[in-house]
C-alpha cells in the first residue's frame, strides 16, 4: 500500500501537467482561434460567413501564390535531401575530419540576415534570371542553403544514434557498392531524421517572407501581406489555411516515421 | 559485377567449400606506427586460422586489408590463386562478421540474411529459401521475423554469421565477434562458429586477442607481435614448442624459473630437461608451465606453499622459493586437498622441453 502523501503527490503532479497542457495548448490555440474567428466573421453585423474561404479558393493570384509555394517547399526538401544525405554519409565515413568543416558551413546561414543574404545574392540571381529564367522557383536555391541548419541538425541527430562506419561495412563486405550502401541502408535507418528535416524545410519555406519578397517573387507570404492590404479576412483564412497545411503535414510524416519503425524487445 | 567463387583460377588448390588464401608481405602503416610490418600467411582451402595478439598488435589491420576495407602500403592478398590487393571490397565476395553488431536495424532477421543475396539477383524465392536454410543451421530458424532490436546480443551475432555465410563467400572473415558477448554466451557461440565452420567448409580467418578462443577454434593459432607473425602452428604445438619467448609468455601461463643451459639440456629446480629450438645459452629463465611443476610434499622440501586456489577438477597451487620466486603448479584437485598454506613442498619439472630466454 503507497503512503498517503506519495499519492497525494502523485495527483498533484497529474494536474499540474493537465494544467501546464491547457496553458500550452491556449498559447498557441488562442492566435489561431482568433484567425478563425477574423476570417468567418462579417465586420459589419458579427454573422458568419465563408466567403473569405470560398474567395481563396476562387481567387487566381492567391491559387498561383500557393501553388508556387507548394513547389518550392516540395524542391527544397528534395534539394536539401539529394544535397545534404550524401554529403554527410559520405563525410562521416570517408573524411571524419571534415565533419566540423560541414557543420560550419551548413550553420552559416543561421548567422547571416535574410537581409544581407539578399543583398548577396541579388548579383547571382541576376545570372539565374539569365541562365534559367525569372520563375519563383529559382528560389529553391537560396532556400536549400537557408534550410541548411535546421536540417543539418535533424539529420546530425539521427545520424549520430547509427553506427555508419560498421553498417555500411558490413553491406559493403556483402556486394554493396556506395550508392546503395546509402540507399537501402543508412537512409531508411535516419529516416525519421529525413522527415524531420523535411518539415521543418516545408515550414520554413511556407513561411518565408524576406527574401522572396525583397527579389519580387510572388510566394504564399507575400500574397497574404499583400492581400491583408485589401481584404484582411482573405489574408487571415491563408495564413490560417497554411498553418492547418503544416500541421496536416507533421501528422502525416509522423505517421509515416511510425509505420517504418520497428518495435523494440 | 560480383565475384564468385567459380570466377576465380579454377586450377587454384580449393578445399571442398573453401579457396587457399595467400598473404604476402603486408605492410600497413600510420604515420609512424607500423600495423603491419611485412605479414606473409597461407590459409589452406578450408581452414579455420586464428590470428592471436594484444591490442595494436596487427591483427584487425590484416584482416581489414583481406576484407578489402582498408588498403595495404605493400603486399599483396591472393585468394585461390587470382591477386584482390587492389579488388574494391564489395567486389571481393567475402562474408564479415564484426566486432560491433552490425545487423541492418531496419530489416528482418529473414531480411538481413537475404541481403547480400538480393545483391546477387536472385529471386526472391531463393533468397528466402536460402537465408532459412542459413538460419536453421546457426539455430535461428525461429526468429525470422524478428528486429536486431529483438534479439540478444549473442543472437545478433549468430545471424551476422548466417548472413556472411548466406552468400556462400570464399573466405569468412571473423574480428573478434565475440568479444561484446557475456562468458557463457561466447564459450557456447565459439563452439557453434567452429561446428558451423567445420559443416560448411568456407576458409576462415579469425581475429582475437583472447587466447583461450584461440586455442579452441582453431586449426592453427597465429600469434602476432608488433605487426608481424611471431609463430604460426597448431594450438597444441603452439602450447607445448612455443617458437619464441614473446609467444611462450604470450600462450598460456608460464613460470619464469632459473635455468643453466648445456649441450641442449637446461637444469631447472634439479631437472634435466631438453630445450626447446631458439633458446638461450647458458644462464636464463625457463617458461615452464604450471601443469609441467611436479609438486610433492615433504618436510625436507625447500619450497613453501603459498595459496591454493581451487578451479573445479584441477587447482592451482603457488609455492614459494628460499630466493623467494613464486611457482605454480596445477595439481588434481583431490591432490591439493592436503595442501594448506606453510607446508614444505619439493618441486620438480616434468622431462618436457622448455624454452629458455635470456635473464
Amino acid at each position: 500500500m503507497s503512503a498517503p502523501g506519495a499519492g497525494a503527490g502523485a495527483v498533484a503532479w497529474r494536474i499540474s501537467r493537465v494544467l501546464l497542457l491547457l496553458a500550452f495548448a491556449g498559447f498557441f490555440l488562442l492566435p489561431l482561434v482568433a484567425l478563425l474567428d477574423f476570417s468567418t466573421k462579417v465586420p459589419s453585423t458579427g454573422d458568419r460567413t465563408a466567403q473569405p474561404w470560398r474567395d481563396l479558393l476562387a481567387d487566381e493570384q492567391m491559387s498561383s501564390a500557393i501553388t508556387t509555394s507548394l513547389l518550392l517547399a516540395g524542391l527544397t526538401v528534395v534539394g536539401m535531401v539529394l544535397l545534404l544525405v550524401p554529403t554527410m554519409v559520405w563525410v562521416r565515413l570517408r573524411v571524419p575530419r571534415a565533419n566540423r568543416l560541414v557543420e560550419f558551413l551548413c550553420l552559416l546561414p543561421l548567422t547571416i540576415p535574410a537581409l544581407v543574404i539578399v543583398v548577396g545574392i541579388k548579383n547571382v540571381y541576376a545570372w539565374v534570371d539569365y541562365l534559367i529564367g525569372d520563375s519563383a522557383l529559382t528560389l529553391t536555391f537560396v532556400y536549400v542553403v537557408l534550410v541548411l541548419p535546421y536540417a543539418y541538425r535533424s539529420l546530425d541527430a539521427a545520424l549520430s544514434g547509427l553506427d555508419t562506419t560498421t553498417l555500411s561495412e558490413a553491406a559493403r563486405s556483402l556486394g554493396a557498392g556506395w550508392g546503395t550502401v546509402i540507399v537501402r541502408v543508412i537512409v531508411p535507418n535516419i529516416w525519421s531524421g529525413v522527415l524531420s528535416a523535411a518539415f521543418i524545410s516545408v515550414a520554413l519555406v511556407l513561411g518565408e517572407y524576406t527574401i522572396s519578397s525583397l527579389l519580387h517573387y510572388d510566394t504564399l507570404p507575400v500574397a497574404i501581406v499583400m492581400l491583408s492590404k485589401s481584404d484582411a479576412p482573405m489574408s487571415m483564412a491563408a495564413a490560417l489555411g497554411s498553418l492547418i497545411f503544416a500541421a496536416l503535414l507533421l501528422l502525416v510524416l509522423g505517421a509515416l516515421d511510425r509505420r517504418r519503425r520497428p518495435t523494440g524487445r | 559485377m560480383t565475384i564468385r567463387p567459380h570466377d576465380l583460377d579454377p586450377d587454384a588448390d580449393r578445399g571442398a567449400g573453401g579457396l587457399a588464401v595467400e598473404l604476402t608481405g603486408l605492410r600497413r602503416h600510420y604515420g609512424d606506427v607500423h600495423a603491419l610490418a611485412g605479414l606473409d600467411l597461407h590459409l589452406d582451402p578450408g581452414e579455420l586460422v586464428v590470428l592471436l595478439g594484444s591490442s595494436g598488435c596487427g591483427k584487425t589491420t590484416a584482416l581489414r586489408i583481406v576484407a578489402g576495407l582498408e588498403r595495404q602500403d605493400a603486399g599483396t592478398v591472393r585468394v585461390g590463386g587470382r591477386d584482390l590487393s587492389h579488388v574494391p571490397a564489395n567486389k571481393r565476395d567475402m562474408g564479415m562478421v564484426f566486432q560491433a553488431y552490425s545487423l541492418f536495424p531496419h530489416l528482418t532477421v529473414l531480411d538481413n540474411v537475404a541481403f547480400g543475396l538480393k545483391l546477387r539477383g536472385q529471386s526472391r524465392a531463393q533468397r528466402r529459401q536460402r537465408a532459412g536454410d542459413v538460419l536453421d543451421l546457426v539455430g535461428l530458424g525461429e526468429q525470422k521475423a524478428r528486429y536486431a532490436n529483438q534479439l540478444s546480443g549473442g543472437q545478433q551475432q549468430r545471424v551476422a554469421l548466417a548472413r556472411a555465410l548466406a552468400i556462400e563467400p570464399s573466405v569468412l572473415l571473423l574480428d573478434e565477434p565475440l568479444s561484446a558477448l557475456d562468458a557463457k554466451v561466447r564459450v557456447q557461440l565459439r563452439e557453434e562458429i567452429r561446428r558451423v565452420q567445420v559443416e560448411v567448409g568456407t576458409t576462415t580467418l579469425f581475429v582475437t586477442h583472447d587466447q583461450e578462443e584461440a586455442l579452441a577454434v582453431a586449426d592453427r593459432v597465429g600469434v602476432m607481435n608488433e605487426g608481424r607473425l611471431e609463430q604460426i602452428a597448431t594450438p597444441a604445438q603452439l602450447y607445448a614448442a612455443p617458437a619464441t619467448p614473446f609467444v611462450g609468455e604470450f600462450v598460456g601461463l608460464s613460470n619464469r624459473l632459473p635455468a643453466t643451459v648445456e649441450g641442449g639440456h637446461a637444469h631447472v629446480l634439479g631437472t634435466r630437461v631438453p630445450v626447446l629450438p631458439g633458446s638461450a645459452s647458458g644462464s636464463g629463465l625457463a617458461l615452464v608451465r604450471p601443469e609441467s611443476v611436479q609438486l610433492t610434499l615433504d618436510e625436507q622440501g625447500s619450497a613453501r606453499v603459498a595459496t591454493v586456489a581451487f578451479l573445479g577438477p584441477l587447482s592451482r597451487v603457488t609455492a614459494t622459493l628460499p630466493d623467494g620466486t613464486d611457482v605454480v603448479a596445477q595439481v588434481r584437485s583431490a591432490d591439493a586437498v592436503e595442501l594448506t598454506a606453510g607446508q614444505r613442498v619439493r618441486l620438480q619439472v616434468s622431462p618436457a622441453p622448455v624454452l629458455v630466454v635470456g635473464a
